[in-house]
């Protein structure tokens, strides 16, 4: 198969896209991303790689905003994450000066897959190596939305999804503990999720929360730090009781 | 190899180069007919002038306000070219959408085309995002065109009226590239005595049959003063469920309604001796 694998435009004769799928195996090596959807909240928590000791950790903000309502995380190549997301910040401000409206949160998932979709069809280009987490309030009917688009420029969207390193054991623990759920709850799932592959602490994880009153707000890695403590407790608790029963049966 | 048929490419008007001094287009290759130009000591002020006496200049009246069920639109039916009456049936008012009413002052056929064209896009964002375009939206997407032709003699002077997530809209959009929100408006030659009757007949609280009166008796009355306006007066009421056409009279016979024939002695008296 190797003959297939260098221009991007030409398919294999089993039908795959080899410079897509090799850009989803970049994003499988990117830092992990988790996205949650609430009630009337939505979550993106990223994992933090431990930043060198004399680079000043805000020049590298994981989570970008593209509206003043919508916010953005990726994993995978952050280059490539740079442009697409100042060329989705200018679609943003371009819909609002063309039908004086702000983007829907589908609408601007839609853009940027399309992006992702044309540089599949280019000569001469290679694909984006990133997945995207899109969050996001819908500004008429005021509901979260969650979207996801991946390098081949599909996108689709989730109540709850997880991507880069080791997105599966993620999305497997969302799937048995999704909840509906609103404020703190939300956010402790969120930060459940990513601590199942992620050393435990506020100076790894990085979280931003949305509401629609309040837009985009990044926690502090002390608010952090309480909810991981809230979260190792109530672990504990939980093993104690399940060890408690153990021992009475 | 074939000889490739270009008659198609062949333009009407063109001066073969080096010929009058000055070249218009820079054209090769095919034999053109060659267009006489006229004698003048101006060439570019001539055109000018030309360009001027053909320009429309908006004969008609057209008019549009948002009271509280919504909004009104109205218009004449005349068409005129300079002293001519070309129609006295022209449909001024342009169904966009089931729910976006648009108005015709100026070229009809720049009209007729940018208001279909608009309708397409509308359909298109439809189509593309799940949910009706606003007006203010669609109104933009027009003015944006408009802009873009600007100085390339385009004639349009409409009306963007509808209903949408935030209630009434109007717009008033035109080839100059303006587009100006508000609560009434009145375009075209006869717009002057039209305003006369809505400004003064015009209050927010309104029935629909009310509102509807008052559109249809402000354009009767541009029609009595303006000769560029006339036909028929149609009048639309756009609510949240779309628009409906209130009804389409024509101005003569509204005359006679609003000031019927007083039978004055003298007559009376004529028949009188008659019969003595």
């Amino acid at each position: 198969m190797a003959r297939y694998d260098r221009a991007i435009t030409v398919f294999s004769p089993d039908g795959h896209l080899f410079q897509v799928e090799y850009a989803l195996e970049a994003v499988r090596k990117g830092n992990a991303v988790v996205g949650i959807r609430g009630i009337d909240i939505v979550v993106l928590a990223v994992e933090k790689k431990s930043t060198p000791k004399l680079q000043d950790s805000r020049s590298v903000r994981k989570i970008a905003r593209l509206d003043t309502h919508i916010a953005l995380a990726c994993a995978g190549l952050k280059a490539d994450a740079r442009v697409l997301i100042n060329r989705a910040r200018i679609e943003c401000q371009s819909h609002r000066l063309t039908v004086e409206d702000p983007v829907t949160v589908e609408y601007i998932t839609r853009y940027i897959a399309g992006l992702q979709q044309k540089y599949t069809q280019s000569g001469g280009v290679r694909p984006f190596g990133l997945s995207t987490l899109i969050v996001g309030f819908d500004p008429y009917t005021e509901k979260p939305a969650l979207y996801q688009t991946d390098p081949s420029g599909t996108f689709s969207a989730w109540k709850a999804n997880a991507t880069g390193r080791n997105s599966n054991s993620m999305r497997e623990y969302l799937e048995k503990n999704y909840k509906e759920t609103s404020g703190k709850e939300t956010i402790k799932l969120a930060i459940r999720a990513l601590l199942e592959v992620v050393e435990s602490g506020g100076k790894n994880i990085e979280i931003a929360v949305m509401t629609q009153k309040d837009g985009l707000r990044e926690l502090e890695e002390s608010e952090i730090d309480e909810y991981v403590a809230e979260i190792e407790a109530e672990k504990a608790a939980a093993e104690a009781a399940k060890k408690g029963a153990a021992k009475e049966t | 190899m074939m000889k490739l048929d270009m008659s198609a490419l062949e333009t009407q008007f063109g001066a073969p180069a080096g010929e009058d001094g000055g070249l218009l287009f820079d054209v090769d290759g095919a034999a053109m007919p060659a267009m006489e130009f006229p004698n003048c000591r101006d060439f570019d002020r001539f055109q000018a002038t030309t360009k001027d006496m053909v320009k429309n200049k908006r004969g008609t009246t057209t008019l549009a306000f948002i009271f509280d069920k919504g909004v009104i639109v109205a218009a004449d039916s005349r068409a005129s070219m300079g002293g001519y009456i070309s129609s006295q049936t022209v449909r001024k008012i342009i169904e966009i959408n089931p729910y976006m009413l648009g108005t015709m002052a100026g070229g009809a056929a720049d009209c007729q085309f940018w208001h279909r064209n608009l309708g397409t896009k509308c359909r298109l964002h439809e189509l593309a995002n799940k949910r009706r375009i606003s007006v203010t939206g669609a109104s933009k997407l027009l003015a944006n065109i408009l802009y873009s032709y600007r100085g390339m003699g385009l004639s349009i002077g409409t009306m963007i009226a509808g209903w949408d997530e935030k209630g009434p809209g109007l717009y008033y959009v035109d080839s100059e590239g303006a587009r100006l929100k508000g609560n009434r408006f009145s375009v075209g030659s006869g717009s002057l005595y039209a305003y006369g009757i809505l400004d003064e007949g015009y209050r927010f609280k309104m029935s629909v049959e009310e509102a509807g009166e008052l559109a249809r008796r402000a354009i009767y009355h541009a029609t009595f003063r303006d000769g560029a306006s006339g036909g028929c007066v149609s009048v639309y009421h756009v609510g949240p469920d779309g628009w409906k056409k209130l009804s389409g009279d024509d101005v003569g016979e509204l005359h006679f309604q609003y000031y019927p024939i007083q039978k004055t002695p003298v007559e009376q008296e004529m028949t009188d001796a008659s019969t003595s």
